[in-house]
Order: C-alpha cells, then sequence, then structure tokens
C-alpha cells in the first residue's frame, strides 16, 4: 500500500517534468530558429514571420505594475483596517466574504470590466475616445487580486507576537502608531510574499486581461490603447492558428512560464524567511 | 509634556488610520459591486428557453456549457480526487523525515499551484490534443484540470489528515491494527468531511476555469456534447465565447456561473463549520 501511495505523491513531480518538458521542447527549439532579434524583437506580423513579443512583455509588465499600485495600496490598507481598526464582530463577517469572493472566477472579472469599466473610461475618462488598454486591464486585475492580498497580508499581520504590540503600547505609542510602526514592519517578509503571490496571479491571468485589453500587438504608448499581454496573446491565436504561429505561442508561453517560475521562487524564500523572522521573535519574546 | 512635534506625530498616524478604513470601505464596495453589477446585468436574461433550450443562432442557450460543465467535474474528480487524497496520505502518514524527496514533493505541489492556468493550456493542448491524438475534447481538458486542481486537494486533505489526533492511530494500532487498515478504518473517516470540503473547493475551480480551457476543449459554444471525447465549452469559457457577439448572453451566462461559484463555495464554507465544531480533541 505504501508503494501506492507513494506513486500518488510522487504523480505531483512526475506532472510538473512533465509540463517543463513538453513546453520546453516545444518552445525553445523555435526560438533558436527564429533567432533571439526575431522573437524577442517588436514586430508581431505573422504575414512576414516576424514573432517580436517584445511589446506583450511590455504590456504584461505595465499591466502588472500598475496593477500592483493599486493594488496594494488599497489592499495593504483595508488588511491593516481589518487588523485593528474594525469591530471584532465586522471582522469574522468581511473575512467570510472576502474569502467568498477569493473564489469568483476570472471571467466574471473581466466581464465586469468588459460592461462597466470600458464604457466608463471611454466616456469620461479618456482622451482619445477608446476605452480598451492598459487602464482598464489594471483597474480590473487590481480588484482581482485584492482577497488574496488582504487575506495573506492579514494572517502576516496576524501571525506576528502580541507582545511586540503591547511593548509599543507601554513605551507610550498611541494605538496608530503601535500597528503602523511596528506591527507593519515586523509583517513585513509575509506582506512582501503576499504582493509576490498577487504579481503571480496578475501576470498570469489571462480571461479578465483579454476582454478588456483590446488586442492589437503593438508597443503600449498611452494608457488608453488598444495592446496585448503576453497571456492574451497566447489565448488570442489559440483557436484559430496552426503551424509556425501557433509554435510562437507556445514559445510565449516558455517566457510566461519563466516569469511566474521566477516568482514562484521568490515566493518561498520569503515565505521561509518569515516563519524565521517570527519564530526569532517568539524565542526572545518568552 | 506633550509638545507640537509630538501632536502632529500622533496625528499622522490617526490620518494613517482613517486612510486604513476608507480602504476597507473602498475594497469592500470595489468587490460587492463586481457581483452586483454582473446579477444586475445577467438576470433579466435568464429563462428556460436560455438555461435548458435547444441552441439556435437567434435565441443562444447554454444547455451545451451546462452539460460541458458536468462532463469536466466528473473526469477531473475521478482522476485528481484519489491521486490526491494518495498524495496527502503518503505525505502526512508515511512521512515524518524530512527526506528530500518529500521536500522535492512539496516543491512541485507549490509549483504546480503557482503556474498560470494558460500555461496549463498549453501542456494540455501539446500533451492530449497533439501528442495523443485527442483533438479537443472534453477528456483532454478533464485531465488538464485534473493536474490544476491536485495542489488544491493535496494540501487541504493534508491538513484535515494532520487534525486527526495521535491518540485515535495509536489506539487503533495497540488493538492490533495495520497501519493500512487503520488509515482507512480510523485515520479517513475521521477526516472525511475536511476531504470532503477540498473537493468541493477543487470542483469550485473547475467550474471557475476558463483559460485552460480555450486550447484543450476548443470553446464549441452551440452544440451538446455528445460524450467525452467530442469538443465543447463550459460555463466560464461560454462567458467569454459569448461576449464578442451575444452581450446580454455573456452576462446572463456570467450570473449563472456566479451564483454556481457562491454556492459552491458557501457549501464548502458549511461543511468546513461542521467539521470544525466536531473537532476531535486529543486526550
Amino acid at each position: 500500500m505504501r508503494g501506492v501511495f507513494l506513486f500518488c505523491a510522487v504523480f505531483s513531480l512526475l506532472a510538473l517534468g512533465c509540463i517543463c518538458v513538453f513546453l520546453f521542447i516545444n518552445g525553445v527549439p523555435f526560438i533558436g530558429k527564429v533567432g533571439l532579434d526575431n522573437f524577442f524583437g517588436m514586430q508581431w506580423n505573422l504575414h512576414e514571420a516576424s514573432y517580436g513579443i517584445l511589446s506583450m512583455i511590455v504590456a504584461s509588465l505595465y499591466v502588472t505594475a500598475l496593477a500592483m499600485i493599486i493594488g496594494v495600496s488599497l489592499g495593504l490598507f483595508t488588511a491593516v483596517a481589518l487588523y485593528k481598526f474594525c469591530p471584532p464582530k465586522m471582522v469574522a463577517v468581511i473575512r467570510q466574504l472576502i474569502n467568498l469572493l477569493a473564489g469568483i472566477p476570472s471571467v466574471i472579472y473581466g466581464l465586469f470590466g468588459l460592461i462597466i469599466i470600458v464604457p466608463l473610461l471611454r466616456d469620461y475618462v479618456s482622451p482619445n475616445g477608446v476605452g480598451y488598454g492598459i487602464l482598464a486591464a489594471s483597474i480590473v486585475l487590481s480588484v482581482m487580486v485584492l482577497p488574496t492580498l488582504v487575506g495573506v497580508s492579514l494572517d502576516a499581520l496576524n501571525a506576528v507576537p502580541k507582545n511586540y504590540y503591547e511593548g509599543a503600547l507601554a513605551l507610550g505609542a498611541t494605538k496608530e502608531q503601535s500597528v503602523f510602526r511596528i506591527m507593519l514592519p515586523a509583517a513585513k517578509s509575509g506582506i512582501m510574499a503576499a504582493v509576490v503571490l498577487s504579481i503571480g496571479r496578475a501576470i498570469g491571468e489571462t480571461m479578465a486581461v483579454i476582454m478588456v485589453i483590446g488586442g492589437s500587438p503593438t508597443i503600449p504608448t498611452s494608457l488608453f490603447q488598444s495592446t496585448r499581454t503576453l497571456t492574451a496573446n497566447i489565448a488570442m491565436g489559440a483557436t484559430e492558428l496552426t503551424g509556425d504561429p501557433k509554435t510562437a505561442l507556445i514559445a510565449t508561453g516558455v517566457v510566461l512560464f519563466f516569469f511566474t517560475l521566477l516568482l514562484n521562487v521568490s515566493f518561498s524564500l520569503l515565505k521561509g524567511g518569515e516563519k524565521r523572522e517570527n519564530k526569532r521573535a517568539q524565542k526572545t519574546g518568552s | 509634556m506633550k509638545t507640537n512635534a509630538h501632536k502632529r506625530q500622533v496625528l499622522k498616524y490617526v490620518v494613517c488610520k482613517l486612510i486604513a478604513q476608507a480602504a476597507l470601505f473602498v475594497s469592500l464596495v470595489a468587490l460587492v459591486i463586481v457581483m452586483v453589477f454582473v446579477l444586475l446585468r445577467g438576470v433579466p436574461h435568464i429563462n428556460m428557453q436560455f438555461l435548458f433550450g435547444e441552441y439556435s443562432i437567434r435565441a443562444p442557450s447554454i444547455k451545451p456549457a451546462l452539460m460541458g460543465t458536468l462532463y469536466l467535474i466528473v473526469i477531473s474528480l475521478v482522476v485528481a480526487a484519489p491521486i490526491g487524497i494518495g498524495s496527502a496520505i503518503f505525505l502526512a502518514e508515511y512521512t515524518n523525515s524530512k527526506s528530500r524527496l518529500v521536500r522535492l514533493i512539496r516543491i512541485a505541489v507549490e509549483t504546480l499551484a503557482g503556474i498560470p492556468s494558460i500555461v496549463y493550456g498549453i501542456f494540455g493542448y501539446l500533451v492530449f490534443v497533439v501528442a495523443l491524438g485527442f483533438g479537443y475534447s472534453f477528456i483532454g481538458g478533464g485531465l488538464t484540470l485534473a493536474i490544476m486542481i491536485l495542489p488544491v486537494i493535496v494540501r487541504s486533505t493534508e491538513e484535515s489528515l494532520l487534525a486527526v489526533p495521535r491518540s485515535l492511530r495509536e489506539g487503533s494500532f495497540a488493538l492490533g491494527s495495520s497501519k493500512v487498515r487503520t488509515i482507512f478504518s480510523v485515520v479517513l473517516p475521521c477526516a472525511a468531511n475536511g476531504i470532503v470540503t477540498s473537493l468541493i473547493l477543487a470542483v469550485g475551480r473547475v467550474v471557475s476555469e476558463s483559460a485552460v480551457l480555450i486550447l484543450t476543449i476548443g470553446m464549441v459554444v452551440d452544440i451538446v456534447p455528445k460524450n467525452f471525447t467530442s469538443a465543447g465549452t463550459s460555463l466560464a469559457l461560454a462567458v467569454y465565447g459569448f461576449s464578442q457577439r451575444y452581450p446580454e448572453q455573456a452576462a446572463a451566462t456570467g450570473a449563472v456561473l456566479l451564483v454556481l461559484v457562491v454556492a459552491i463555495n458557501i457549501l464548502a464554507t458549511l461543511l468546513g463549520k461542521v467539521f470544525g465544531k466536531g473537532e476531535l480533541v486529543d486526550g
């Protein structure tokens, strides 16, 4: 029986191995074939066999960065408010609600962006009458990552030993000072882990983005301009393209996979850092 | 003595507190608005024809999508549930040393959880659609989803296994049961609630997923699938499929999907609570 269970456990490892192998043997030779200058160039034009994904990398980074600026500032303050500045009875209810919202499908967020955010931006904000683009995608993504961001940051704050807070109060700090100057810095690596997790979510998100980004493979120069992220590039060509262009999509996937692996590694490092810090704190505290 | 500088310091953080409370309000409003608007736009267009009627170009229905979603749930659970639970049993019951293999398995599970769904989609396309020659089919999509939901099942099943007190296992051993017998007749029944909760959460993931399916089941919105090998669509994918040509139907599908997912999550939470209350106490 042990063997059966062992096989089940090793299955995840095998699956991960298969994913890496299949992506790389299908994607990397293609990058070699068309050449690095072509693949990481500016031009994505299938008729001229130019498969440059630079504009998509740039768009992905822009969208993720802007979504993080909006999402983190909102999410972090929200977590702090839930931590100390909110009636305890409400915290439990809000926590449940946020857990519930974390499960909402990304395509629903995309739909929301399509029917609400895009028309709103087009009619009231955009200078050129275009609602699609980086701003719309960032707004949708920032709302989408909020539940994760708030949940994980709140856990990180709750994991900080309580005696820090009491110590700060005893030294004459006000409640607010203790939270912002003592507890928040102490939860630093946990909060960073939450941010990295959300960045991974945002850069890998497809459906919510594809519905509001427009889709032209051009380098973004404005917040209101139809453009295309790495994920959108894969999904848009997925059902139509064949042959070399389809392989180009797989190679795009390899680049995206590489980004997320990088984020995964930094996430585990940060998580490890958080555990060590709290352990050390508890040792010196008691 | 309270100086001006001190007062300013105190005031600064009171302002921060107010900003935090405002942020909490804005976040909640933003998240609730998403749900409310999708429901408001979608619900008026839901009717029997739309839900269960035959598909036509004039009046698209989501019958194919409902069937497709059901297929995907069945395939992915049948594959992922035994492997996931077995994997959790191995991690929780058979290892207490920090062997290299266990560490590797944990890293693999973590990494699988972080891979974007579109990358799973490419993998599913390469393996099931091309290499194994299934073409666009539910079986390919379901198997890809099974790998995707594996981390969800492994993690939460392992947690609920670890929550079963040691003393129960020791008691069972003392009565002469073997390790396997102990696992199947003592540990698993005690953890049953937690495991069912994890499976329901996994179903929620399957229902929500769409990007992975574009590349594996082919987004055929208009034909009710005949069997596991036909191409088709799911509810989540239909929202995207409809969004370009039938915005009203897209919103209605979104509303159905939203209600379904929320119901699944509430069910999981309720079961989790029952589990929490009936928690066994070591001693």
